[in-house]
């Protein structure tokens, strides 16, 4: 390894001149393509040419007094040292100029953590060294992985082969969205921290392993979007990218039907687990099922009291309280069914399936079931 | 007791004033004087930032072009964790520490720190600290590979190079409180009879300040490894706490790294503008906001953590407000030059250099404040320029500029006046070529801590590489310099800056005796 080292000013030097050849020199911030990550580009725009002009006024100023009040020109030290106007105002102008920077950022904060009345949610789990994309209202689950072949990357011991254009960003199997649609982002992590990281969407968000955090995009404009896992995660963290391709729904939907077919017939876990708890809990007898078998995942009280009553047994973060009459009571006329769905894609402080991804979709059901029957 | 205390050592010092320091490795050991012990801090500095500057230029020799050629991706990750470690606990904390140690003291009047023993253990304990870092390079699994952050669970999936780690971090923690105990002690209770708080210089002060950031903030690094064994306990526990816990040390630790830099600097300016210092009350207060502000602002760290939108406002608006008092400072700056008689040796090319690049480091740090930049730019090249431009252009130049200061008081020989220009001139092209180009590569979302990258991030990287070879070997010019002064420098005067005011050049011949102060001047 080291002697390699010993070689690098050879090979540095050998390889410049052939780099120079075809320059690419990136100075922006790349094209944005959804409503938040325009925001962002004009946000830093805007803030960088405030500050560049404070700079030049700043340092222009002192420049011009480096050179005017050089001793070899003959200057004379002044011996002023304080002047409590002028550092009330270089105190006060700066706050004003931040107040003026901090209003758009705020509306773009509020912006981009509303994540309320997607059309469609996938749920991303990051994995040492790649990633994990569930949609899960369309049954279609799949990995991706890096697809840069080994040979391009290691160079060890003699040059490598030529490198893909896409080198190191390009997946075996891309994530999919349709253009136009608001697409919830339900991202997790299953070992370490990660980050899916995609800059043309304005969106990096840590992958934490126990909690689901959530972002949204909606693409304006069909193509493909290249990103990388942003958080160090292990020896192969420059080795995990993102691929994401924006399609128009018609062949977004095309697609579905697609990898649908391609699924295994045995992890579709939803459908599956659905059949039976859905007869085996029918409301208001919750806690009959409990009493008969407290291990079974149509038990709604089990669940309810393993998973949800954390915050609907204490009211924690707004949540409505196990028997509370009155707080259900708005809720249930929207029915049951929508409040299973709730539960089940999350909805305002609530995290999909109360946070545990582990309980099929049966089991939040029944769980809710449990609940509402308390309500009545 | 404290008069026993105080005969005894009266003594002792009489008794060095007439024989010297003693001879050979033992005067080392032994040592509880502040220059001495200064001495040491400031060589053991130096050597771990070629450490650590050597780590530097491995990671940009792998960058220099696309593909791995020199190193396995886990040792990659090695060098970037350990390279972070030893620049931030290694070379720019005890280099800090060192000018305190000499400077403090002789800038109050007095005799030496207030705990010569403890200051003593504090140096000496960071010896097996370094040891057991660079150790872990040797151990099964290699050294730390997640990160200088240290963030689980990641780190618990390494071998025993991290307990390894952790305890170096653990004594370097403890060696710091120490050395803040005494430095706010020394500060508080030894000034000459006449030295206001508010005529210290503020060099003095600003090491005040900083000295209680450490001892706020150590602690919680403590803590916060009791946490990282919960962590390994409990497999799992919550990630996200540990990181508020390391943030909430962290913010503080980066100004601690900044503070005595800006101390320095107000030293420098002042002396070659041949004019004092502009605004010293508000330099004062404002060091003391920043360093309040500091304890408010961890979670910028976090903005992708997934904070709710009012964590995340919360955090943007308080470190936006750190922007009003860095602000009052370098506009006090400038008006210090301002109507000044400026010459433009080599400590005044430092801090010019300081006040032009970190002024851009603290731009890049609004923009990173500003929430929804910063989700695109969070761990991206653009966050490593910034945290340079702060830390290097910053922290190190301000270090290098004060070297070159005191230099000539300390050895009592002048520098080689010519090479040290050199070397501000190789270091500002070489640093600015390294660290500017990676702004880019942050906004095009390369992101940090990768060993290999996509083709459009290779024209930067090539020049960022070059740079960092430009800026790493002419820190050579430096050494060579600073050696060759102590062997063979002409001799200093006792006030060799004509504008330097504080009580080491007016008060102290050139060279210094072992001690000083012994019996207090009076300060009008």
């Amino acid at each position: 390894m080291f002697s390699k080292f010993l070689r690098a000013p050879a090979i540095l030097a050998a390889s410049a001149f052939s780099a120079l050849a075809s320059a690419d020199y990136h100075v922006d911030i790349l094209p944005p393509v959804t409503a938040v990550s325009r925001e962002i580009y004009v946000l830093h725009w805007g803030i960088l040419w405030v500050c560049v002009a404070i700079f030049v006024i700043v340092f222009g100023a002192m420049f011009w007094s480096l050179f005017k009040h050089r001793k070899s020109a003959g200057a004379k030290a002044a011996q002023f040292h304080e002047n409590t106007t002028i550092e009330v105002i270089w105190t006060i102008v700066p706050f004003v100029i931040l107040i003026g920077m901090a209003y758009p950022a705020t509306r773009t904060v509020l912006n981009m953590k509303d994540a309320g009345g997607a059309d469609m949610s996938v749920k991303i789990t990051a994995y040492q060294w790649k990633w994990e994309y569930d949609y899960q209202q369309d049954g279609v689950r799949f990995l991706s992985h890096l697809a840069t072949p080994r040979s391009q990357i290691d160079e060890y011991n003699a040059p490598g082969a030529a490198k893909n254009d896409n080198y190191l960003l390009e997946v075996d199997e891309p994530m999919v969205v349709p253009v136009g649609k608001k697409v919830r982002l339900l991202i997790t992590s299953n070992d370490v921290i990660h980050g899916w990281f995609v800059p043309q969407f304005g969106v990096n968000q840590y992958g934490i392993p126990g909690f689901v955090k959530d972002a949204w995009i909606t693409v304006d404009k069909a193509g493909t979007y290249r990103g990388q896992c942003s958080q160090i995660c292990g020896k192969e963290h420059g080795f995990m990218p993102i691929v994401v391709v924006a399609k128009a729904p018609a062949e977004y939907a095309a697609w579905v039907t697609q990898m649908k077919a391609k699924m295994p017939a045995e992890p579709a876990p939803a459908p599956a687990a659905e059949s039976a708890p859905a007869a085996g809990s029918p409301q208001g007898a919750g806690e009959k099922v409990a009493a008969a078998a407290p291990a079974k995942a149509g038990d709604g009280k089990s669940t309810y009291d393993t998973t949800c009553a954390a915050c609907h047994g204490t009211g924690a973060a707004g949540a409505p309280k196990l028997g509370d009459k009155a707080a259900w009571g708005a809720r249930l006329k929207q029915g049951v069914a929508v409040l299973q769905d709730h539960a089940i894609k999350g909805k305002g402080a609530m995290p999909p399936k109360g946070g545990n991804m582990t309980l099929s979709d049966a089991a939040v059901k029944a769980a809710v079931d449990y609940m509402a029957a308390a309500a009545r | 007791m404290s008069a026993a205390t105080h005969s005894h050592d009266h003594g002792h010092d009489d008794a060095h004033e007439h024989h010297g320091p003693p001879h050979g490795i033992t005067r080392w050991f032994y040592t509880t004087n502040h220059k001495d012990i200064g001495t040491m801090y400031l060589w053991f500095a130096l050597t771990m930032f070629f450490v650590g500057g050597t780590m530097a230029l491995g990671i940009r020799a792998e960058l220099f072009k696309p593909g791995l050629q020199f190193f396995d991706p886990q040792f990659f990750n090695s060098l970037t964790t350990v390279h972070g470690l030893v620049m931030v606990f290694g070379a720019i904390m005890p280099a800090f520490v060192g000018f305190a140690n000499w400077l403090v003291p002789m800038q109050i009047g007095a005799a030496d720190m207030a705990f010569p023993r403890m200051n003593n253990w504090s140096f000496w304990l960071l010896i097996p600290a370094a040891i057991l870092l660079m150790g872990s390079f040797l151990v099964p699994g290699g050294a730390a590979a997640s990160g200088w952050t240290l963030y689980p669970p990641l780190i618990i999936q390494q071998g025993m190079s991290i307990d390894m780690t952790i305890l170096a971090v653990h004594i370097l923690g403890a060696s710091s409180i120490m050395g803040s105990i005494n430095i706010i002690t020394t500060i508080l209770n030894m000034r000459a009879p006449g030295m206001t708080l508010m005529k210290m210089p503020l060099f003095v002060w600003t090491w005040l300040i900083t000295a209680y950031l450490l001892i706020a903030v150590m602690p919680v690094l403590t803590d916060r490894h009791f946490g990282t064994s919960f962590f390994n306990a409990a497999g799992g526990g919550d990630p996200t706490m540990f990181l508020h816990i390391f943030w909430f040390f962290g913010h503080p630790e980066v100004y601690i790294m900044i503070l005595p830099a800006f101390g320095i600097v107000s030293q420098i300016l002042p002396a070659f503008a041949r004019k004092p210092l502009f605004g010293y009350a508000s330099m004062v207060y404002a060091t003391a906001s920043i360093a309040i502000l500091s304890f408010i602002v961890w979670g910028h760290h976090m903005f992708t953590v997934g904070m709710p939108a009012a964590g995340n406002l919360f955090f943007m608006y308080a470190t936006m407000l750190i922007a009003v008092p860095t602000g009052v400072k370098v506009f006090n700056w400038i008006s210090t030059m301002w109507k000044g008689s400026m010459t433009f040796e080599t400590p005044m090319l430092f801090a010019v250099g300081f006040l032009c690049l970190f002024t851009i480091g603290g731009f890049s740090g609004l923009v990173l404040a500003i929430v929804p930049v910063d989700i695109t730019l969070h761990n991206t090249y653009y966050v490593v320029a910034h945290f340079h431009y702060v830390l290097v252009s910053g922290a190190l130049f301000a270090i290098l500029g004060g070297i070159y200061f005191w230099l000539p008081k300390w050895t009592g020989h002048m520098y080689n006046e010519g090479l040290g220009k050199l070397h501000f001139w190789l270091s500002m092209i070489g640093f600015n070529l390294t660290f500017f180009p990676q702004h880019f590569l942050g906004l095009a979302g390369m992101p940090r801590r990768i060993p290999d990258y996509a083709l459009q991030f290779a024209e930067w990287n090539m020049w960022s590489s070059i740079g960092a070879f430009i800026f790493g070997f002419s820190q050579l010019l430096f050494l060579y310099n600073i050696v060759s002064t102590i062997r063979s420098g002409k001799k200093a005067d006792q006030k060799q800056w004509e504008g330097a005011d504080s009580l080491e050049w007016t008060h102290l011949p050139t060279p210094l005796p072992y001690h000083t102060f012994v019996t207090a001047p009076i300060i009008k």
